[in-house]
């Protein structure tokens, strides 16, 4: 059972065996339904991952996701990168495990860091996590909304340069304060495997230190309930007191100690990736993946992507929203007050349109309807829906 | 491995003459004694080492110059949090005088903090420039003075050690303009720094890769080809350029291995050895720049880059005659400077 289910059903006292029945409702098997949705309806990620070149983030989403998404990837030589931009690339795979389907994007930013002159090389990577948002906000106020395509920017991955003073660099500064009000920043420290355990703490602290001196929000761990277990409460502890992690990756497997296990063979010794005492992959993999993937979802569409300040759009004459008006209303009101003729064409379409929808099922579908009619939430046999629809899809 | 290689004198290098004759000798006369008399002197003069470390800040160079000269030259890293990440480059100079068997070393190692870390990385190699050229100067004016000092001091920078970063691909374009510049003016050794990140076959990519880099830009690092003197140099050298970068790790802990206390990186897998070959190529560096080449590098920046720095001040200021002994210099960037050896050469070597 995944760890996102931690749900406790609670039945009534009973009195007599009987009464039970009468007092059982039955909705304690929500989750199940939804988990057995979701689970048919798969789960999208869209994972960005920054840093200078040469810091192992391609070994390091290859061990994350055990799949190889740079096979065909050629290095540039020297004279290649003096004149290279940063460029945006997508990288998408479908990986399925126990009948959970997950199509996971990969974003990767090539280029950044490298050049001589790095003033605003973070500028393609704001604009393409814009454009994203843009993208999504236009298909939620579009028509066809059952298929929308979710590329916003979950998480990212930044890749903190070798330093082993533990300072941040200005690019990294930059880059962290272009980007947190917009996506999850997890910083990481790269290639960890060229520090001894003493080095690794100290660094950690200080680039505390800075993050907070210099007013970066990265990504916050969410705080578990007090009615949690002793040993989750313990884990989610150790998470935070870890961050940021060191971590190593490998895409090779060697031999130690008897078993196959993937790492990096040193003249001197063997690091294992998945060793908890030699670095902290493990735990990321946990948080990114096991843990803490809805709740990076969830942080997205609700704090990165509410935050963004709507303009109003005059290009397009379909919907015309502003800020406020989306807060109160976020459909549009039909009719106008003042319908002219080409909007009285567009009523009548959107009409035939939502009319034409015969088989639109499921919760969305319907109080979706409802609500564009009426702008105002809807009573359902489960309480109230709040006008901004949430669902769990 | 002579510590005492003499800087050959212009006369060996010459063709032999005509005129001189090589005699029968009659007995042992003693000429092998000036070396020991050379000796003396040096010993008691001291040697002095000028050397210049430059590199992104967490790159290992302080304590890879505490390795190489086993003393606390620099405290070790972590600066206080209050000291804020220096906004334009700055040098700072630091002396020693190190003394082992009765010889004595006086060493200055410059530090380079902030080069590299800013966003805008243009022109940071100015500063240094600047600052070796500066040396130089320092060095002519005290040498076209009527009355000189007995021994002017030596302040030039005979050897700038460049730290590249372990990414394991290739090198970056700002190392390579940093290269450029700087191996016309100054003997340049670069270093692959930190490389206990990369495994031995990652290395030996990384450092053919390099190669291939400085070969494809007409980049010179030390030891220069075009200045080995006869086979013998020749041999030793390419050894070494085959092996250049160096990949190598520094430490200044000391650990107990099988019984043995050695320099070393203790980490939960394996205890990194500084001196072992197998480990990293450390002793490589520290023999090339201590132990065999320390001379070498100090003649030829006297002999090639100080008389060519100082051809260029002279030109400038027409004070330079023309006439036989006068050589062309091939212009300054972008292509490879052909530089000739000895300034007032005879007329039939010509470029």
């Amino acid at each position: 059972m995944s760890t996102g289910l931690r749900y406790k059903s609670k039945l009534a006292t009973p009195g007599e065996p009987g009464d039970v029945d009468k007092q059982y409702v039955g909705f304690a098997t929500l989750p199940n339904q939804v988990h057995r949705k979701s689970v048919k309806k798969g789960f999208d990620f869209t994972l960005m991952v920054a840093g200078e070149s040469g810091l192992g983030k391609s070994t390091l989403v290859h061990s994350l996701f055990l799949t190889d998404l740079y096979k065909e990837r050629k290095l540039l030589s020297a004279e290649e990168r003096i004149s290279q931009t940063v460029e945006i690339l997508k990288h998408t795979v479908d990986i399925e495990e126990k009948g959970v389907k997950l199509k996971l994007t990969i974003v990767d930013t090539p280029g950044f860091g490298d050049a001589v002159n790095n003033s605003e090389c973070w500028k393609p990577v704001t604009d393409y996590v814009d454009q994203q948002f843009e993208q999504y906000f236009r298909d939620e106020s579009g028509l066809n909304r059952k298929n929308i395509q979710d590329n916003r920017v979950h998480c990212c991955l930044y890749f903190i340069s070798l330093s082993g003073t533990g300072r941040l660099r200005p690019v990294d500064v930059g880059f962290m304060k272009a980007l947190h009000e917009k996506v999850n920043i997890v910083p990481l420290i790269a290639k960890a495997d060229c520090l001894v355990p003493g080095e690794i703490r100290k660094l950690k602290e200080r680039i505390r230190e800075e993050i907070d001196k210099f007013g970066i929000h990265v990504y916050q761990f969410p705080e578990c309930d007090s009615d949690e277990d002793e040993d989750f409460k313990q884990q989610d502890r150790e998470l935070k007191e870890s961050a940021p992690f060191a971590v190593i990756g490998s895409n090779t497997v060697v031999e130690a100690k008897g078993q196959r296990v993937r790492g990096r063979l040193y003249p001197w010794g063997i690091v294992e990736v998945e060793n908890q005492a030699h670095c902290d992959f493990v735990k990321l993999r946990n948080m990114l993946i096991r843990t803490h993937m809805h709740d990076l979802k969830d942080v997205t569409c609700d704090v990165h992507y509410e935050k963004l300040p709507r303009a109003v759009h005059p290009a397009d004459d379909q919907v015309k929203l502003t800020q406020d008006s989306r807060m109160e209303s976020p459909i549009p009101i039909l009719p106008l007050p003042t319908p002219d003729a080409e909007t009285e064409k567009l009523i009548r379409m959107k009409d035939e349109e939502v009319g034409g929808e015969q088989g639109r099922m499921g919760r969305c579908g319907r109080a979706g309807r409802t609500a564009r009619t009426w702008g105002v939430g809807v009573r359902t046999a489960w309480g109230q829906s709040e006008p901004h629809r949430r669902c769990l899809c | 491995m002579d510590p005492l290689r003499q800087s050959p004198s212009p006369s060996s290098s010459r063709a032999s003459s005509p005129r001189t004759f090589s005699c029968e000798r009659l007995g042992y006369v003693g000429i092998e004694a000036v070396l020991d008399q050379l000796k003396i002197k040096a010993m008691k003069m001291g040697f002095e080492f000028n050397i210049m470390v430059v590199g992104q800040s967490g790159l290992g160079k302080s304590t890879m110059v505490n390795t190489l000269f086993k003393s606390k030259i620099w405290k070790s890293t972590m600066p206080g949090l209050r000291v804020p990440m220096p906004q334009t480059l700055q040098l700072h100079s630091v002396t020693h005088v190190i003394e082992e068997n009765g010889v004595k070393l006086k060493l200055t190692v410059t530090d380079t903090p902030g080069f590299g870390d800013q966003i805008n990385n243009d022109k940071c190699w100015d500063p240094i420039l600047g600052y070796i050229n500066e040396q130089y100067e320092r060095y002519l004016q005290e040498e076209i003075l009527i009355t000189r000092q007995r021994h002017i001091p030596d302040t030039r920078v005979h050897c700038c050690v460049y730290f590249v970063p372990p990414t394991g691909h290739c090198l970056r374009p700002l190392d390579l303009e940093f290269l450029q510049r700087l191996c016309r003016a100054v003997n340049v050794v670069p270093v692959i720094a930190r490389a206990d990140s990369l495994t031995i076959e990652e290395r030996e990519a990384f450092r053919h890769r390099i190669q291939d880099d400085l070969k494809t830009h007409s980049i010179e690092v030390y030891p220069q080809k075009s200045f080995d003197e006869d086979i013998n140099d020749k041999i030793l050298n390419s050894k070494i350029r085959e092996r250049i970068p160096f990949a190598v790790v520094g430490a200044d802990r000391e650990h107990m291995v099988n019984g043995r206390c050695v320099l070393g990186r203790k980490t939960k897998w394996g205890i990194i050895e500084v001196e072992n070959m197998a480990h990293c190529e450390f002793p490589l560096l520290r023999d090339l720049l201590i132990r065999s080449h320390l001379q070498d590098l100090k003649d030829i920046t006297h002999n090639v880059h100080y008389e060519n720095y100082r051809i260029i001040r002279l030109k400038e200021s027409h004070a330079l005659p023309r006439g036989p002994g006068w050589v062309n210099l091939a212009p300054t960037p972008p292509g490879p400077g052909k530089v000739c050896r000895w300034a007032e050469d005879d007329s039939d070597e010509d470029f």
